[in-house]
């Protein structure tokens, strides 16, 4: 039994494809909406949790501020849709407006009349607001725990703003998305809502693929070089903040999409989106999953949060618990994660603890799987 | 005027001094970043409730008015201790891995929030002097018992001991006092002695005497922090594993004993100013994470390894909340041209205020990325 190196046969890989594909099409209809609604939400969130991955596992910056870049893509996709819905309304702007005796259209609103500007904007502002925030961080060599509590403080300023904005963006109340029309029909409609579940399972293999080919090849080996040893990668020539600031932009635009996902089929993007444990819980799902691989991240993300609306359901008062020490025990026992444990030595070591396996003895003990790897096959 | 701003100014920087100066000790001695920090500052708060509760029984009645004083030194405890705890169970374990650490003791400020929402405070308390027992026990015995054999089953003795005790007062406080007898995710109000109420006049301002009292407790706890740090033999230890942790180890410095106990006095300073917090305002579970962001960037801006940082930045900090929240700037310099003045209307709420004081503080952080007061080295990671 060899983990490490898991060759699956391209059979198998095909049978795994073509079984995904076949669950994807025909969840619709064997799932009850209510289920179908959570799992496309949860699939969504897959799509940030990839970004994070990206950020995290691969170049070893702890965001605890995705949750702006998330909630940026939400307000985009919410702002198209209040607006191009709105022309019942007086003055042909969006309903909220009038509690506040707004009679004109915010500037910011005006390009969002257009579908193909929205469509760009999703994921193009989120980025670009990260590659900027990124930038001026990296530029002074700003990293680690650093780096981390600065993100949580821009979250909270983001938080600050949208939450107080009601003439702008209806501040706490957030936009509503399910009552606004989508091709002549109501977004909260069932109909939109299955499109928008195949879309973003379309999409969540999509990022899926983006992200792998990202991590592939030179680009991905800088960015394990910048995690491991940055000082290094910098004295050999290398610019580690351009290349922190790509990498960091791109997390922010998946997360962009994924939040404009998650809108459209939550029905309200609102400044929630921004609160500091919903960030947090997207490095844990990450963590859980399997920082540095991708699959987990995605497998982190809809599990994680399926358990936890199970959990939530049964007992309400419990998961703060659980999540908690979830937390102290991924970090503590499990830092590779369940697939990282997977992939890794974890069930070989496990067998040999049992018994079931016996041990591989090498003098002195060698710590490198590839050496011992070389003195068997000699 | 000017004077009522400036005070308000350094009202809110003493409250962000005293609980960021724990936060920075402890970033600076292990590089890690606590954010169980507020947290450890809303058991400080509950700490007070209690007392206060406790205080208002007929035998303690007569004393009443000191409660708030003897709740500082009990706030000082018990977060301490929750942090000893914290230490010795997870955060040594993740010791070189300061990313690890944020995230575990971020699940350790779940679990103490969903805590306090879910356990009577009551049988808190009982378990808080428990663990204060049980910590603090063994350590009281001679040095020829500690190192005989036997040592281990006085450790479980005493630990059982500290059990029965943590039992039978969490019993009796939550038979004597029915407040804290249900556990209640509401939150609950300290009300301050009658001497700690009303306002003084200085120069023909009034100030209200529970701001002036905050400032008092931060000036204290700062003057004790500096002459601990800088006088007492384990001061200089701290200091000396703050800035060369493998060349002290070498030269016999117990760098498990500097961690052990500069994370309980930066969890204790947290505690004290959870007394400050609960002064100010109700005490709820969530109390913690309305300040623990302005100590953030309190430590950011500040650097580490330099208590100046910390005060610098913790006074200007506020100072700037307060200039630009209430819209000061506004009176000071009335007839300011139109654009500038319709700018700082826009940004003169408190959360408004933090957008800008953020803004200005990633500004800063362009200039000078180690803080106010960087510590001189010629390391390739600084």
């Amino acid at each position: 039994m060899e983990f490490k190196n898991l060759k699956l046969s391209k059979k198998t890989i095909f049978v795994t494809w073509v079984l995904i594909i076949a669950f994807i099409i025909a969840a619709p209809s064997i799932l009850p909406v209510f289920r179908l609604n959570l799992l496309g939400r949860y699939l969504s969130l897959a799509i940030v949790a990839l970004g994070v991955d990206l950020i995290w596992g691969f170049t070893g910056l702890l965001s605890l501020g995705q949750g702006i870049f998330f909630a940026l893509g939400g307000y985009c996709a919410a702002m198209y849709l209040q607006i191009s819905s709105s022309s019942e309304f007086p003055n042909n702007i969006p309903e909220f407006f009038g509690l506040y005796g707004v009679d004109n259209l915010p500037f910011f609103w005006e390009p969002f009349r257009s579908p193909i500007f929205s469509l760009f904007a999703i994921w193009v502002i989120p980025a670009l607001v990260a590659g900027i925030l990124g930038f001026l961080v990296f530029r002074n060599r700003i990293k680690g725990v650093y780096f981390s509590i600065l993100t949580q403080a821009a979250l909270l300023v983001f938080f600050n703003f949208f939450n107080g904005q009601q003439k702008l963006i209806n501040g706490t109340n957030g936009l509503k998305t399910d009552v606004t029309q989508l091709f002549g029909q109501m977004v909260g409609s069932e109909s939109i809502q299955r499109m928008f579940f195949w879309f973003t399972a379309l999409l969540v293999i999509a990022a899926w693929f983006f992200s792998k080919w990202v991590v592939k090849g030179r680009f991905g080996n800088i960015l394990i070089g910048i995690r491991d040893d940055e000082p290094r990668v910098r004295f050999t020539g290398y610019n580690p903040v351009l290349f922190k600031t790509i990498i960091f932009s791109i997390a922010g635009g998946l997360a962009g999409i994924s939040g404009a996902l998650y809108t459209v089929q939550s029905g309200i993007v609102s400044p929630q989106f921004m609160t500091v444990p919903f960030s947090i819980e997207m490095v844990i799902w990450v963590a859980v999953g399997g920082r540095g691989t991708l699959l987990g991240a995605i497998l982190g993300a809809v599990f994680i949060n399926y358990a936890k609306s199970l959990v939530s359901e049964a007992l309400p008062a419990s998961w703060m618990f659980i999540q908690g020490g979830l937390f102290i025990l991924v970090v503590t026992a499990l830092p590779e994660g369940v697939l990282g444990w997977v992939q890794g030595e974890g069930p070989r070591n496990l067998l040999q603890r049992l018994g079931l396996k016996r041990k591989i003895e090498t003098y002195p003990s060698l710590e490198i799987k590839n050496e011992t790897e070389v003195l068997k096959n000699e | 005027m000017l004077l009522d701003s400036l005070f308000n100014g350094v009202a809110i920087g003493s409250v962000l001094l005293v609980a960021a100066l724990g936060l920075a000790i402890v970033f600076g001695l292990m590089g890690v970043i606590n954010l169980a920090h507020g947290e450890l500052m809303m058991l400080g708060a509950y700490t007070t409730y209690v007392t206060q509760l406790i205080f208002k029984l007929p035998i303690l009645k007569a004393y009443y008015n000191a409660y708030v004083i003897v709740s500082i030194f009990f706030a000082f405890i018990v977060s301490g201790v929750v942090g000893i705890l914290l230490e010795k169970t997870v955060i040594r374990k993740l010791y070189g891995n300061p990313l690890e650490t944020l995230l575990a003791t971020w699940g350790v400020s779940l679990i103490l929030q969903q805590f306090v929402r879910s356990v009577p405070l009551a049988y808190g308390t009982g378990l808080v002097i428990s663990l204060i027992i049980g910590l603090f026990l063994p350590t009281v015995f001679s040095s020829k018992l500690k190192e005989s054999i036997n040592f281990k089953y006085v450790k479980f003795s005493s630990w059982i001991f500290a059990a029965l005790a943590g039992v039978l007062s969490g019993n009796l406080i939550s038979s004597s006092v029915s407040k804290l007898s249900r556990a209640s995710a509401r939150n609950v109000d300290v009300t301050a002695p009658a001497w700690m109420r009303g306002q003084v006049e200085i120069l023909g301002t009034a100030f209200p005497k529970t701001r002036l009292m905050i400032i008092i407790i931060t000036l204290i706890s700062v003057i004790a922090i500096t002459l601990f740090l800088n006088q007492s033999a384990w001061g200089m230890r701290i200091r000396a594993v703050t800035q060369n942790r493998e060349m002290s180890d070498c030269l016999g410095i117990s760098t498990e004993k500097v961690d052990i106990l500069t994370f309980g006095i930066g969890s204790g300073l947290a505690g004290v100013a959870g007394v400050a917090v609960s002064l100010l305002g109700s005490v709820g579970p969530n109390v913690g994470g309305n300040y623990i962001v302005g100590c953030f960037m309190v430590v950011v801006l500040g650097g580490v390894g330099n208590l100046l940082g910390t005060i610098f930045a913790s006074f200007g900090i506020g100072i700037l909340t307060d200039l630009i929240g209430a819209g000061r700037l506004l009176s000071i310099w009335p007839d300011m041209p139109l654009p500038l003045s319709n700018t700082i209307n826009f940004f003169a709420t408190t959360s408004m205020a933090r957008v800008m004081i953020f803004a200005l503080i990633v500004i800063f952080l362009q200039f000078k990325p180690t803080g106010l007061f960087p510590q001189k080295g010629r390391m390739v990671e600084s």
